[in-house]
């Protein structure tokens, strides 16, 4: 069975805050014609090409400044991070290496590829959803971490 | 010019986005993924939320060829599901599970100044070097 953790339970700010991620995606697709998928954005900042490089940082900068803009309005929602660097060190890495591989993430594939009924992205989402809850189950529930 | 703010914008409403959803903070998502223990459904509202903004914002881009500032619009069209999508996303999964972040989130958590999210972020640029050095190394054999 499975027991739900109501008092952690917030749908209306998880609506707002994707609706927010929707619009992002949105005006991306529509001013700028492309697809935001953070993993390529950045990825491609790697092996630049002549005037691909300014866009990329300028959306990367974007992500960045959002925490010090909200600032200016209110206080951040915690941010609580209980891994240790050295799982923070091989979270990353496999963030990376799996990204690039996959050609996307949650942006990517879970938001514009889902939005685009992309069959592609559906098998990507569903893989990483997939062994998202099993390496959680693992940790948590097997080694008791 | 017009560009690179129109991606500036973009960004930072994301970044507005991930942090008022509850993605930015690792532990929300180890709460979504944890489904054994007290699951908390959130996300899935996250997911909800920008999907059915984006499937607005696709089917107004389907019927265009540039965008509203006047350059092309790049969907994807290959429709091939590979070894290397199914293998890639799996890996990022691993990832995701162990410490919580995504990559738009351990930026936004880097922007917001927490150590960890830097380590976690300067982790995922050294991964994404690693395979840009796999696929170089590939293309010359």
């Amino acid at each position: 069975m499975i027991e739900i953790a109501w008092s952690n339970f917030t749908p209306w700010s998880a609506l707002a805050g994707g609706i927010l991620v929707g619009l992002a995606a949105a005006s991306f697709l529509l001013l700028n014609g492309r697809i935001a998928g953070i993993s390529g954005i950045l990825g491609g900042l790697l092996t630049p090409l002549k005037g691909d490089i300014a866009w990329r940082v300028a959306f990367m900068l974007g992500l960045l400044g959002a925490p010090a803009v909200w600032l200016l309005a209110g206080d951040l929602p915690a941010i609580e991070i209980n891994a240790g660097y050295p799982a923070l060190i091989i979270a990353g890495l496999l963030v990376g290496v799996g990204t690039r591989y996959g050609s996307g993430c949650t942006s990517g594939h879970g938001v514009c590829g889902l939005s685009r009924l992309s069959l592609r992205s559906l098998a990507a989402t569903l893989s990483f959803m997939a062994t998202g809850f099993i390496t959680v189950f693992v940790i948590r529930h097997v080694l008791g971490v | 010019m017009k560009y690179s703010l129109a991606s500036l914008f973009a960004g930072l409403i994301f970044g507005f986005g991930l942090i008022v959803s509850g993605m930015a903070n690792p532990e929300k998502v180890l709460g979504f993924l944890d489904i054994a223990g007290l699951w908390d459904p959130s996300l899935a509202f996250v997911m909800g939320g920008a999907i059915i903004v984006g499937v607005v914002a696709f089917a107004v881009a389907r019927r265009r060829t540039l965008s509203f500032l006047g350059f092309n619009i790049k969907i994807p069209s290959h429709n091939h599901i590979d070894k290397r999508l199914v293998i890639g996303s799996l890996m990022f999964g691993v990832g995701w599970g162990v410490a919580g972040f995504c990559p738009g989130p351990g930026i936004v958590a880097l922007g917001a100044g927490e150590i960890k999210a830097a380590v976690f972020v300067a982790s995922m640029v050294a991964g994404m070097v690693i395979f840009e050095l796999i696929e170089r190394n590939r293309a010359k054999a």
